[in-house]
C-alpha cells in the first residue's frame, strides 16, 4: 500500500513536470554518471551549452538535463506545480526573489559564494552570476543621417521631431508578456522621470511590441524597425556578427543592469550538484573563454569609478513591489494608455 | 610564636566573597545587557515595520467605488536596507484580501499598531497589523495593513550583542576582582600595621598599644592594653615582693655575718673555726642570691625607662674590676684590663651597665678556678665589645642560649652555689640597650668567654 501511494506521487511528478511547457530540452549524458543535475532555465540550450561542458569537464560524474522554458513558465512550475527541479536559472530577477521570500527555494553556501560581490547575492539562496545591461539597438542605415541619441531624453527628442522617419518604425518589449520587458519597464519608471514621456512618444509613433529580445533584433537586421529600446545587451551582442546593419547604444544617463541567477528549488534532489553547479557559474568570472563563447558577462566586482551610469537592479524585496497583483494592474493600465492612445 | 589553629586568611575571605559578588553582578550585568539591548533592537523591526505598514495603509485610495493600493516601493525596501530578511505583507478590506499573501496570519491587538510573532512558511515571523479607515462614496471602509519580516537581521544583532555583552561582562569581572583585591588590601592595612607594631615590642614592653587603630580594633586593643596593664601591675607586684623579700633576708644575714665573724676569731677550736667559717660563706651566698635577685628586679623595672647618658666603657670597666678585686683576691685570682688607647663611649643606663658588668665578672670570678687569671679585653670596632675571659670549667655541653634565661644554669655546676640569674640579668641589660650577650667557650685552652656587645654611641 505504502508503495502504491509512493507511485502514485511519482507519477504526480511526472504529470507537473509534462504539464510544463518546455520551449527545449536537452540531455548530456556523463560516462558512468553517478548522478543527475536537472536545470530549469530561461537561457536557450545553444548560449548556455559551453558552460555546461565546461562545468562536465570539471565534474565528469554528473549528467545534466537541461530544459528551456519562459520565465512565466519557470514561475510557474516552481511556485503552483511544485515540479522537481535541482537548479532554476532565470532571467527574471523578480520571479527569483518571489521564489526565494515566499520559502520556496533552499540556502546554500560556500566559499565561492561568499566571494561574489554584495549585490549579486540574497538570503544565501539567490545568487547573480551575469551582469546583462539592457541597449538600444539601432539600425545603422536608418541613422545614417541622423545623429545617434545616448540618453533618453535625446531619444525622446529624437521621435519627437522626426515622426515621419519613425512611425511605425521602434520597437520595444510588451510588457504585459515579457516578464524581462516588465521589470525594465518597472525599474525604468523607478529610475528616470522621462520612461512614461517616452513610453507616450512611442505609443504616438505606433510602436511595435514584442515578446523576446530575439525577434526585435531581427527586425532592426532587417530594416523593420529603425530602433529598439530595452534589448538584452547580450542577446545583441550574440546577434552582432550575424547582422552587421545593427549598432548597439549604450545610455549615458543610465543603464539597468539585469542579473541572470540561480536558485535551488526546495524540490532539489540533488543538492550536492546544485551547489558545484552554482560554484562553477560563481567563477564564471575566472573563464573569460566561456564569456566570449557564450556572450554572457559574468558578474563581477564594480569599481565606483568605471561606468557609473550602470545600475545592477537590485536584488531583493523591493522586487516584490511590482509583482504585487494590484501595482502590476496599475502599471499595466498605465502603461497600456500610454502605449495605445488611440 | 606561632598560633597553633589560625581560621584562615581574612584577607582571602574578604577578595573570595568580593569576587563572587563581582561574578555575580557581571552576570547581571550581561543578562541586564542581553535584555536591554534585545528589547532595543526588537523595537526598533517594529518601529520600521509600523512605518512600513503604515505608508501602505496611506497609499491606499479610492477610486471611482473601488479601493485601490499602489504599493510603495519603500515601504518593502525599508525593511530590507540592513538584513537580507524575507518580506510578507498581506491588505484587508473589511476582512477581504485585497493584495498581498492572503493566508498571513493578522496579529491581534485592540488599539495602535499590533505586533505578533508567529511561524509562516517555515520561519519566525514579527508582523505588524496597521488598521485605518477609508471612506469609499460615503460609505467607511476598513482597511487593514500586516507588514511581516523574518528574524534574521534581529538574531545577527542579538549574536553580536551577546558577544559585546560577554565581552563587557568579562572585563567588568576582571576589573572588579582586581578592585577587590586592592580594596581588601587596603582594608587589611590597619590591622597589618597594628599587628607589626605590637610584633615589634620588646619581651618587656608592657606599654599600652598607641598606634593608630581603626574603629572595628579599639575594642580588640582596648582589651590587649587592658590585659597588659594587668600584666604589668602583677609583675611589678611580684618583683616588689622579690625586691622586699630580698631586703629583708640581706639585712639579718649581714648581722648573723658579723657576729659570725666575731665568734669565728674568738673560736680556738679548728673543728668549730671551719664550721663556721662554712657557716660565714652559706651566708655569703645567699646574701648574694638575694642580691642578684634585687638587681634582677631593678633591671626589669629600669629596662622599660633607660635614662641614657654618655659613659666611658674603660672607665665602666676599670671601676668594677676594682670593686671586685678583694673577691678575686680572695681565691688569688689575677684580673688584667686590656683596655685600647683610644676612647671607647656608649649610650647608656649607668646604673644597669654597671650591673651587667659585675654580674658577668662576678660569675667569672665565681667559677675560676683558684690562682687563675680572667682577661676583661675591651675592643671597639663596630660595636663596642667588653669580653671576659676565665681559665674556669667553661660551660661543658649545656646549650649556650638557654644559659641565659632565668634561673637556668649550666650543667657543670652543681658543686656551686648560685642563682642562675648572673647572666640573665647582663643579657636583659643588653637587650635593653639593643645589644647582645655572646657566651662562647674559650678557644685558647680552657674556661669561658663571654661578651658583652652593645652599639658604639
Amino acid at each position: 500500500m505504502r508503495h502504491f501511494g509512493f507511485a502514485a506521487f511519482l507519477s504526480l511528478l511526472a504529470v507537473n513536470a509534462n504539464a510544463l511547457e518546455l520551449e527545449e530540452s536537452r540531455n548530456y549524458p556523463a560516462e558512468a554518471a553517478s548522478s543527475e543535475l536537472r536545470i530549469l532555465s530561461t537561457a536557450d540550450v545553444e548560449v548556455f551549452e559551453p558552460i555546461i561542458l565546461a562545468f562536465q569537464s570539471e565534474n565528469p560524474g554528473v549528467a545534466v538535463q537541461y530544459d528551456v522554458a519562459s520565465s512565466a513558465q519557470v514561475m510557474r512550475g516552481l511556485y503552483e506545480e511544485g515540479v522537481s527541479y535541482d537548479l532554476a536559472l532565470s532571467s527574471a530577477m523578480d520571479l527569483q526573489i518571489k521564489l526565494a521570500n515566499d520559502g520556496l527555494a533552499q540556502s546554500y553556501s560556500s566559499p565561492a559564494t561568499q566571494r561574489l560581490p554584495d549585490w549579486a547575492t540574497w538570503h544565501d539562496q539567490v545568487f547573480a552570476f551575469t551582469q546583462e545591461p539592457t541597449v538600444l539597438v539601432i539600425s545603422k542605415a536608418a541613422f545614417q543621417n541622423t545623429p545617434v541619441p545616448h540618453s533618453r531624453s535625446a531619444l525622446i527628442e529624437l521621435l519627437r521631431t522626426r515622426p515621419e522617419t519613425f512611425d511605425g518604425k521602434v520597437g520595444t518589449y510588451d510588457v504585459r508578456v515579457s516578464g524581462a520587458g516588465y521589470l525594465f519597464a518597472t525599474q525604468d519608471s523607478r529610475n528616470s522621470e522621462n520612461f512614461w514621456q517616452l513610453t507616450e512618444v512611442m505609443g504616438r509613433l505606433n510602436a511595435r511590441l514584442y515578446c523576446c529580445s530575439g525577434q526585435m533584433i531581427r527586425d532592426v537586421a532587417d530594416g523593420t524597425l529603425a530602433v529598439a529600446y530595452n534589448v538584452l545587451g547580450s542577446y545583441a551582442q550574440s546577434q552582432l556578427a550575424d547582422n552587421p546593419g545593427i549598432e548597439i547604444v549604450e545610455m549615458d544617463d543610465y543603464v539597468s543592469v539585469m542579473l541572470r541567477s540561480a536558485v535551488i528549488p526546495v524540490t532539489a534532489r540533488s543538492v550536492t550538484e546544485s551547489g558545484a553547479m552554482i560554484d562553477f557559474l560563481a567563477g564564471l568570472s575566472t573563464r573569460p573563454d566561456l564569456a566570449a563563447q557564450t556572450g554572457l558577462p559574468p558578474v563581477e566586482k564594480l569599481r565606483p569609478d568605471e561606468a557609473p551610469e550602470r545600475r545592477p537592479i537590485r536584488l531583493g524585496p523591493g522586487l516584490l513591489v511590482f509583482l504585487d497583483k494590484m501595482r502590476r494592474e496599475t502599471f499595466l493600465r498605465s502603461w497600456t494608455s500610454s502605449m495605445e492612445q488611440r | 610564636m606561632k598560633l597553633r589553629n589560625p581560621t584562615g586568611s581574612i584577607r582571602r575571605r574578604l577578595v573570595v566573597q568580593l569576587g563572587l559578588i563581582a561574578a555575580l553582578l557581571s552576570v547581571a550585568f550581561f543578562l541586564a545587557i542581553r535584555v536591554v539591548a534585545e528589547g532595543a533592537a526588537t523595537d526598533t523591526q517594529d518601529n520600521i515595520l509600523a512605518a512600513s505598514a503604515t505608508s501602505i495603509a496611506e497609499a491606499v485610495y479610492s477610486d471611482s467605488g473601488e479601493v485601490r493600493l499602489e504599493l510603495p516601493y519603500s515601504a518593502i525596501t525599508m525593511l530590507s536596507t540592513v538584513s537580507e530578511d524575507r518580506v510578507f505583507y498581506r491588505v484587508l478590506v473589511d476582512g477581504e484580501t485585497l493584495t498581498g499573501y492572503d493566508d498571513l496570519t493578522l496579529p491581534q491587538g485592540r488599539r495602535g499598531p499590533a505586533f505578533g510573532t508567529f511561524e509562516y512558511r517555515g520561519e519566525d515571523l514579527r508582523a505588524v497589523r496597521v488598521t485605518r479607515m477609508l471612506s469609499v462614496q460615503d460609505q467607511p471602509r476598513q482597511v487593514e495593513v500586516v507588514v511581516g519580516q523574518t528574524r534574521l537581521g534581529l538574531s545577527a544583532i542579538s549574536s553580536r550583542i551577546t558577544t559585546n555583552a560577554v565581552a563587557i561582562g568579562t572585563v567588568f569581572f576582571l576589573v572588579a576582582t582586581a578592585l577587590s583585591f586592592f580594596a581588601a588590601q587596603n582594608a587589611m592595612q590597619p590591622l597589618d600595621h597594628l599587628a607589626q607594631a605590637v610584633a615589634r615590642r620588646g619581651p618587656n614592653d608592657l606599654r599600652p598599644v598607641t598606634a593608630a587603630t581603626p574603629t572595628e580594633l579599639v575594642p580588640l586593643v582596648g582589651g590587649l592594653n587592658g590585659f597588659m596593664g594587668r600584666l604589668r601591675q602583677a609583675l611589678t607586684r611580684s618583683e616588689d615582693l622579690i625586691t622586699e623579700a630580698a631586703h629583708r633576708v640581706r639585712t639579718p644575714l649581714a648581722t648573723v655575718r658579723t657576729q659570725a665573724e666575731v665568734i669565728h676569731r674568738q673560736m680556738k677550736h679548728p673543728s668549730n673555726k671551719k664550721a663556721l667559717r662554712e657557716m660565714i660563706r652559706a651566708v655569703d651566698e645567699s646574701s648574694r642570691s638575694a642580691g642578684q635577685l634585687l638587681d634582677h628586679a631593678m633591671v626589669t623595672f629600669r629596662s622599660d625607662q633607660l635614662e641614657t647618658q654618655s659613659i666611658s666603657a674603660a672607665d665602666l670597666l676599670r671601676d668594677v674590676v676594682d670593686r671586685l678585686q678583694p673577691t678575686a683576691e680572695l681565691k688569688d685570682i689575677q684580673v688584667t684590663l686590656d683596655l685600647p688607647p683610644e676612647p671607647v663611649t656608649v649610650q647608656g643606663d649607668a646604673i644597669l651597665l654597671q650591673n651587667a658588668v659585675r654580674n658577668v665578672l662576678d660569675n667569672a670570678i665565681k667559677y675560676s678556678p683558684v690562682d687563675s687569671d680572667i682577661a676583661v679585653r675591651l675592643e671597639a670596632d663596630t660595636q663596642c665589645r667588653m669580653a671576659f675571659i676565665d681559665q674556669g670549667r667553661g660551660f661543658g655541653q649545656a646549650d649556650l642560649a638557654q644559659l641565659t634565661a632565668r634561673f637556668s644554669r649550666g650543667s657543670n655546676v652543681d658543686d656551686v652555689v648560685g642563682s642562675g640569674l648572673g647572666l640573665t640579668i647582663a643579657d636583659d641589660v643588653a637587650r635593653a640597650h639593643g645589644g647582645a650577650l655572646e657566651i662562647t667557650s674559650n678557644t685558647e685552652g680552657p674556661g669561658a668567654c663571654v661578651t658583652l656587645v652593645l652599639p658604639l654611641s
